[in-house]
């Protein structure tokens, strides 16, 4: 027997693609998790089908699961990927344009017959070359007929029998990579604990499709993939809803307060309400409300009663709460709302990514109604600007915005779990003293009020929506709304004291500064990285802090010669730095396709702006 | 119970109150004031959440905590506070326009819950604070300013959907009538779950004498029924009339005459969880019946804020985790600690990467 291929490399992507009905997601989360174990950094990047009752074998129902791991750093899942596994023709039509020049797409020659390329809606027999896929190495596995063979003892049903298709998938790509099978075993078993049968058919599943790459080494390459050198601790692999709830948990927990989400479902946001419902050992309260208003209001009465109050959403959502996101402004209440942005406008494209609701975020209410907004930039760290968020609304009595996006929400990747003593204080501003208190008596330092919750005895006091005097009483004196409207504003900026300043990844000047935010972070950095690899004169600015910017913000821009604002809108937050900081020139690159930027097409932009 | 010692008078903070001159509101919140008085609750436990509204500025004029929030939504910002602090004695006041057209998605949802607190709708028929709309109560046909040829929609019965929403408490009282009004809101307060108290409410600017036909003390004793549970429901100057549920539904009949005797007049039931009756009950009115008032509807079922509660409770007697260190560490985790591995750094002190390449 001839030796197999083996290709080395520093990072690989794979994508797993077939029906919505195949379980590809669940083959790619336990190809990851495992390849995590194996001491590799990863990060994944899940691609749903917006409709769930697609027609089966349709483009439309085709769902993915991309991953990209390596030894070095992984910032984001890969631009194109080395590996397709196909499981109908449908996988190969909606994959082909991300596909990484000379890649190997290993597909279900089963499934690969008339009836399939029809739905597929494809022209010829020949959907490889009808997809401009000619120089790619085509590995035909009879996926749906080994696995029929594999399980002919058992009497299962057809159905049942299909079902396990995508662990001969999952057996034959850990075969490709390496990866030992000892923990994807662990995990069957678990799950299917009280199921005997299903935990022994999909393991014979598995390692038929691992034995198979084996036997058939002298057509399948393999890869070699080491692992990578990493801080010590404890890790978990964690996607960024995950995250942002735990952030939450520690928070209430560092605050001593009791927390309460009141929220209600929408994609890409509804994890975190998954999440945290399930943490009733915690003491969190989970309210599922009747709709996004009151989602947001009840949570506005649990910050009133005392409570470190959240609200979770995805963009139509939080156009809903506008109106009392302004009234939490007004009765200067501590309130977090996260809002993981996806696909618009209105329903959009509501299983893709977008950055597109930054300028509703900071502008979309009625009146001057600023709050703080913050934007996380990995899975991961979505637990940490959760956390600061958290604090920052508690201490400063000031609703935040925390805007991450479906890429985020979805995306997972290793972390090294902290511990709760490398965490921040947190302090809430609570009244002292009933002889001082006054409702909209502010900190001379920060311009907070303090918050005193019904129970205290002798702090009785009215707050609402309608502009108050400092005692609580309802003014429509013009004076004093002026004066207010400028603390409420002020108030905001004063945040800035608790936030780091703006860092330069690179040089600390130069050509040209790349300016991104939020989610686009690895996209942006993986791009400067490899332009500095090839001795470009190019630096990072990442955003974090939006609403107020980091102190230090103009002094940075001026040190570069060109700056770039790279978004997933139409230019947010160039407008907005236009506005904010209009001595600059702001050079732009916008996508609007539901995807995460490539690291290629941001360098072909960054590479013309140097040119130019 | 400790004695605290209230009136009226201690509930009344020090905000001028400011409705016109006459409106119903300044008895209600009397009756509020005196009932709250008797509690023996103290001061700083009692919540007042407001929609928007005449009736909404309430919370201003009481010297407990209170919450004037946005139109339509107190239910909603009163059941996150209820459910987060259950320790708290809440109060819901909203009137018609308020819960029933823009917040009536959060109404029927409160109801539903079940979350332990009082609401009191104060019920004018139209909408005062933006100057004389119909409101979702009016009567068809009725005209107003944005109704200057009659509406031509049907009105909710607030009692219908409280009842069609499983609600476990629904009463109903006049405005002028102090002492059954705070009798009411007495009983609601007690009640676990949500109380909801319709007062008919006058507006004397827009809706003058709008419940007149019902209210005024010269026929209250024909044209309003005083429920009480367990009592026969009887009415009339001289409680010469009675209510009977003849072939599936209500009748009146005079006690003497055509055979009927006191045995024959029904008794309240409060507390059957059968809503027939109650629903009956709720749709009377004039000129055939009198209107019911009091308590409608009084019945045990289990209670949002306090299941909440004790579903924590159980979960925690027999967890696992306890702290987030714990969760943090849970499931399935790695250690690495290998040769070529450096010490961690937490997050906040975290500088860009690039700078090591
Ligand atoms: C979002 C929103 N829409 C409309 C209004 C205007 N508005 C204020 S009060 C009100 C109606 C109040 O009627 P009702 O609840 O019957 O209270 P009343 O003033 O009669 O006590 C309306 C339409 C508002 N404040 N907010
Ligand atoms: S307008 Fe009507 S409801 Fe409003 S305060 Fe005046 S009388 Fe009362």
């Amino acid at each position: 027997m001839k030796d197999a291929k083996i290709i080395e490399l520093e990072e690989v992507a794979i994508r797993f693609s077939g029906d919505s009905g195949d379980g590809m997601q669940l083959t790619g989360t336990l190809f990851s998790d495992a390849s995590a174990l194996f001491g590799n950094d990863i990060s994944t990047f899940p691609d749903y089908p917006s409709e769930i009752r697609a027609p089966q074998g349709t483009v439309g129902g085709v769902s993915g699961f991309q991953v990209q791991f390596g030894q070095k750093q992984i910032n984001t899942p890969g631009d194109y990927a080395h590996v397709l596994i196909a499981m109908n023709p449908a996988a190969v039509k909606a994959n082909a344009k991300f596909m990484n020049p000379g890649g190997t797409i290993i597909f279900d020659v089963d499934s690969f017959n008339q009836k399939n390329l029809e739905k597929a809606a494809f022209k010829t027999e020949d959907p490889f070359t009808e997809c401009d896929l000619v120089d790619y190495v085509k590995i035909p596995v009879p996926i749906t007929s080994l696995t029929r063979e594999s399980l002919k003892d058992y009497g299962m049903d057809n159905k049942s029998v299909l079902r396990s298709k995508n662990m001969f998938a999952l057996g034959l790509v850990c075969w490709m990579f390496g990866r030992p099978l000892d923990y994807i075993e662990g995990y069957l078993k678990k799950k299917f604990a009280k199921k005997p049968l299903v935990v022994e058919t999909n393991l014979k599943v598995l390692h038929d499709g691992y034995n198979y790459g084996m036997n058939m080494q002298h057509m399948t390459p393999r890869y070699m993939v080491h692992a990578a050198a990493i801080e010590r601790g404890t890790y978990r692999n964690i996607n960024g809803n995950q995250a942002t709830a735990w952030g939450f948990l520690a928070a209430a927990e560092k605050s001593g307060l009791n927390l309460f989400q009141g929220s209600y479902p929408i994609t890409p946001a509804t994890d975190i309400l998954t999440a945290l419902a399930a943490r009733k050992d915690l003491g969190v309260k989970t309210f599922q409300a009747e709709d996004e208003i009151a989602g947001i209001c009840t949570a506005i009465g649990a910050a009133f009663a005392g409570n470190l109050a959240i609200t979770t959403t995805s963009g139509p959502g939080l156009a809903l709460k506008a109106e009392a996101l302004g009234l939490s402004v007004m009765a200067e209440l501590p309130l977090v709302v996260v809002n993981v942005q996806r696909g618009g406008p209105s329903t959009g494209l509501p299983t893709k990514t977008e950055q597109s609701d930054l300028l509703q975020t900071l502008y979309g209410r009625n009146g001057e109604s600023p709050v703080v907004v913050i934007a996380a930039s990995t899975p991961s760290d979505c637990f940490y600007y959760a956390f600061l968020s958290a604090k920052i609304a508690v201490e400063r009595m000031v609703p935040v915005v925390l805007l991450t996006d479906g890429f985020l929400g979805n995306g997972s990747e290793p972390w090294r779990v902290p511990s709760m003593d490398e965490l921040p204080e947190i302090k809430p501003r609570l009244a002292k003293s009933k002889d001082t208190f006054k409702p909209y008596k502010r900190d001379e330092e920060t311009l907070s009020r303090e918050w005193a919750v019904p129970g205290m005895e002798g702090f009785q006091h009215r707050v609402g929506g309608l502009e108050k005097n400092i005692n609580g009483g309802v003014s429509h004196d013009p004076e004093n709304h002026q004066a207010n409207t400028i603390y409420r504003a002020e108030k905001v900026e004063r945040v800035v004291e608790m936030l780091p300043k703006l860092e330069v990844c690179g040089d600390e000047s130069g050509d040209l500064l790349v300016v991104s935010w939020g989610g686009t972070y690895g996209h942006t950095l993986s791009a400067v990285r490899e332009m500095k690899m090839e001795g470009k004169s190019v630096s990072l600015a990442h955003f974090n802090f939006i609403k107020p910017l980091p102190k230090n913000t103009e002094e940075v821009f001026s040190r570069f010669k060109k700056i770039v604002v790279c978004e997933l809108n139409m230019g947010q937050f160039s407008a907005y730095l236009r506005d904010k900081l209009p001595g600059f020139t702001y050079h732009q690159v916008n996508k609007v396709k539901g995807l995460p930027f490539t690291v290629l097409e941001l360098k072909q932009n960054f590479n013309k702006l140097l040119e130019d | 119970m400790a004695d605290f010692n209230y009136t009226a008078k201690d509930f009344k903070s020090e905000n001028e109150v400011r409705w016109c001159p006459g409106c119903g509101d300044y008895a209600i919140m009397n009756s509020v004031q005196r009932t709250m008085a008797e509690m023996g609750i103290p001061h700083e436990k009692f919540a007042v959440i407001s929609g928007i509204g005449c009736s909404s500025r309430f919370p201003y004029y009481m010297s407990t905590f209170g919450f004037h929030t946005i139109h339509g939504r107190a239910t909603a910002i009163a059941s996150g506070v209820k459910t987060a602090n259950p320790d708290l004695n809440v109060w819901v006041i909203t009137g018609d326009g308020d819960s029933l057209a823009i917040g009536g998605n959060h109404f029927i949802h409160l109801v539903r819950r079940n979350i332990n607190l009082n609401l009191i709708l104060f019920n004018n028929k139209i909408y005062g604070l933006t100057k004389g709309q119909y409101s979702p109560t009016s009567d068809r046909g009725v005209i107003t300013k944005t109704s200057p040829f009659g509406t031509v929609e049907d009105p909710f019965v607030p009692g219908q959907l409280v009842l069609g929403a499983s609600g476990t408490f629904f009463a109903r009282a006049v405005d002028s009538n102090v002492k059954h009004t705070q009798q009411v809101l007495k009983e609601a307060a007690q009640h676990e779950g949500t109380s909801v108290v319709e007062v008919l409410q006058n507006c004397v600017i827009f809706n003058d004498g709008i419940h007149e036909q019902i209210a005024d003390p010269k026929f209250r004793n024909e044209r309003q029924l005083f429920l009480e549970h367990g009592k026969p429901m009887v009415f009339g100057n001289e409680n010469e009339k009675g209510l009977v549920f003849d072939k599936g539904k209500m009748k009146v009949v005079t006690i003497g005459e055509d055979g009927y005797t006191l045995d024959d007049v029904l008794v309240h039931d409060a507390k059957t969880a059968d809503p027939t009756l109650h629903l009956a009950l709720i749709n009377m009115c004039l000129p055939d019946f009198p209107v019911a008032m009091g308590v409608v509807r009084s019945v045990e079922a289990p209670v949002y804020d306090q299941e909440v509660v004790r579903q924590i409770e159980e979960v925690q007697a027999t967890r696992k985790i306890s702290k987030v260190d714990e969760l943090l560490r849970s499931g399935n985790t790695w250690e690495v600690n290998e040769p070529t591995s450096s010490d961690p750094i937490p997050f906040f002190q975290k500088k860009c990467t690039l700078q090591q390449d």
